[in-house]
């Protein structure tokens, strides 16, 4: 059994924006369930101890804690690399400075689209866009490096060169170009977001020609939709294999979507240890290595490599977590993938929302 | 010319693996024997010549051979985005 390299802790569910494509639970959790920063720096310390190295700081929006600067030193306390994955829309020069003493390493700054009317529109929230340049420009100025993160999908590929320019723009080193994935909110949303063929294949001509163009200037990490795929992603590198999630109410996950997978049980961060939940949890053993593999993967040249693709993406589509993802093109179920593609069009967003049946 | 971690980037002990790792923004890697001896004098304050004199006392060897190789793979670390142009 690997030591997991990463830990994605989900700080809260609680965020200005409403993004359609949003990879939080439908169901979401409220402040008063939320892990303490005492807990959370519990948390890092045990985290660093497993063998960790990064801690990516998520939500929701991180920065909607008001302990977050305790929260970033505890991580880098710990020893842990710190990046603040955030929407910029609450950051502000005083904040950023003391989250910058507290030892914060990178920023990862969501933009939903090249320009505000459409950027507001998707991610659902009014002056959002201007409030990102801003804080793109307060991360540059405190000599922080800064990678920019543009999902892109079915409503905003048309502008991809335009949001390369604004990586560009931004002072960005990194850009993340990430099709959309289809868990939580995003499956919700799936009709109003697959892209068509041809709208793939042309973002990934023009990545292809930025990275050629921008070579030394500007990194292009390229996340692509398994939807038009023959072989499926390596989901989280293989389960329980190298990255762990702790979600805001302190659920042990593989991944973050993994709750999505009805009937599992996860072990919480209150009444377990890291290393128990990793090491020694149905949870994290249930889909660990090979020997669980379904056929066709039992035997696969390609099962040590993509591991059977995705757990939640298979219980999603066909309603079975331990079977061969669908993305798959020897899956028996492919073909429910060419069925979405073709249901997509103009469909209207659900917009994220805390639901009416918890508050 | 005095080295320095680009930023976002630092050298990091690796506990549970027994080995140090080069963290950087969303990347890390495992940098080798030579690159380690070079990456654990940049403090910000030696310069070349200062990690060249350290490390011709530790190694006992040439300084022109140390010379060469300090340079050679400070250029090597800059390429890589670890050390800063």
């Amino acid at each position: 059994m690997n030591a997991p390299l990463a830990i994605l802790a989900e700080l809260t569910h609680r965020c200005p924006l409403r993004c359609p494509y949003c990879s939080n639970p439908l169901e979401l959790t409220r402040a008063s369930g939320e892990l303490t920063s005492a807990e959370w720096a519990d948390v890092f310390a045990q985290a660093a101890e497993l063998g960790c190295l990064q801690a990516h700081l998520s939500g929701g929006e991180p920065t909607a804690r008001r302990d977050i600067v305790d929260i970033v030193a505890a991580a880098r306390a710990a020893g842990l690399y710190t990046n603040l994955i955030t929407a910029g829309v609450l950051l502000d020069a005083p904040l950023l400075a003391r989250l910058q003493a507290a030892g914060l390493d990178h920023v990862q700054l969501s933009i939903q689209d090249a320009e505000a009317e459409g950027a507001e529109r998707i991610g659902g929230m009014k002056g959002a866009h201007a409030r990102k340049q801003a804080a793109a420009r307060l991360v540059r100025e405190a000599g922080l490096p800064l990678t920019l993160n543009a999902v892109v999908h079915r409503q905003n590929l048309h502008n991809l060169s335009a949001m390369i320019e604004l990586a560009l723009v931004f002072g960005a080193a990194r850009l993340e170009v990430a099709h959309v994935q289809y868990y939580g909110w995003a499956l919700e949303n799936r009709a109003a977001l697959l892209p068509t063929r041809a709208q793939l294949d042309e973002a990934t001509r023009i990545v292809e020609a930025a990275r050629a163009q921008h070579k030394g200037r500007l990194v292009i990490d390229y996340v692509v939709p398994d939807y038009y795929a023959a072989r499926p992603k390596p989901c989280m590198g293989g389960w329980g294999n190298r990255f762990l999630a702790i979600s805001p109410a302190g659920n042990v996950l593989p991944c973050h979507a993994a709750e999505s997978i009805i009937g599992m049980v996860f072990p919480n961060i209150r009444s377990t240890s890291l290393r128990a939940a990793w090491e020694e949890s149905d949870a994290f053993n249930r889909f660990r290595g090979t020997a669980w593999m379904p056929s066709p993967c039992q035997g696969c040249e390609h099962a040590e490599r993509d591991f059977g693709g995705c757990r939640c993406q298979a219980f999603a589509l066909i309603g079975d977590a331990a079977a061969t993802d669908p993305a798959c093109a020897l899956s028996p179920h492919h073909a429910v993938l060419a069925s979405a593609i073709a249901e997509a069009g103009d469909a209207a967003f659900v917009y994220r929302e805390f639901s009416a049946a918890q508050s | 010319m005095i080295p320095r971690f680009a930023p976002g980037v630092r050298l990091h002990h690796d506990k549970a693996r027994a080995r140090w790792v080069v963290m950087a923004p969303e990347r890390m890697f495992i940098p080798d024997e030579t690159a380690l001896e070079v990456l654990q004098l940049v403090d910000g304050a030696r310069d070349l010549d200062a990690i060249i004199d350290a490390l011709v006392e530790k190694f006992a060897a040439p300084r022109d051979v140390i010379a060469a190789d300090v340079r050679a793979m400070v250029a090597d670390l800059t390429n890589r985005g670890a050390l800063q142009a």
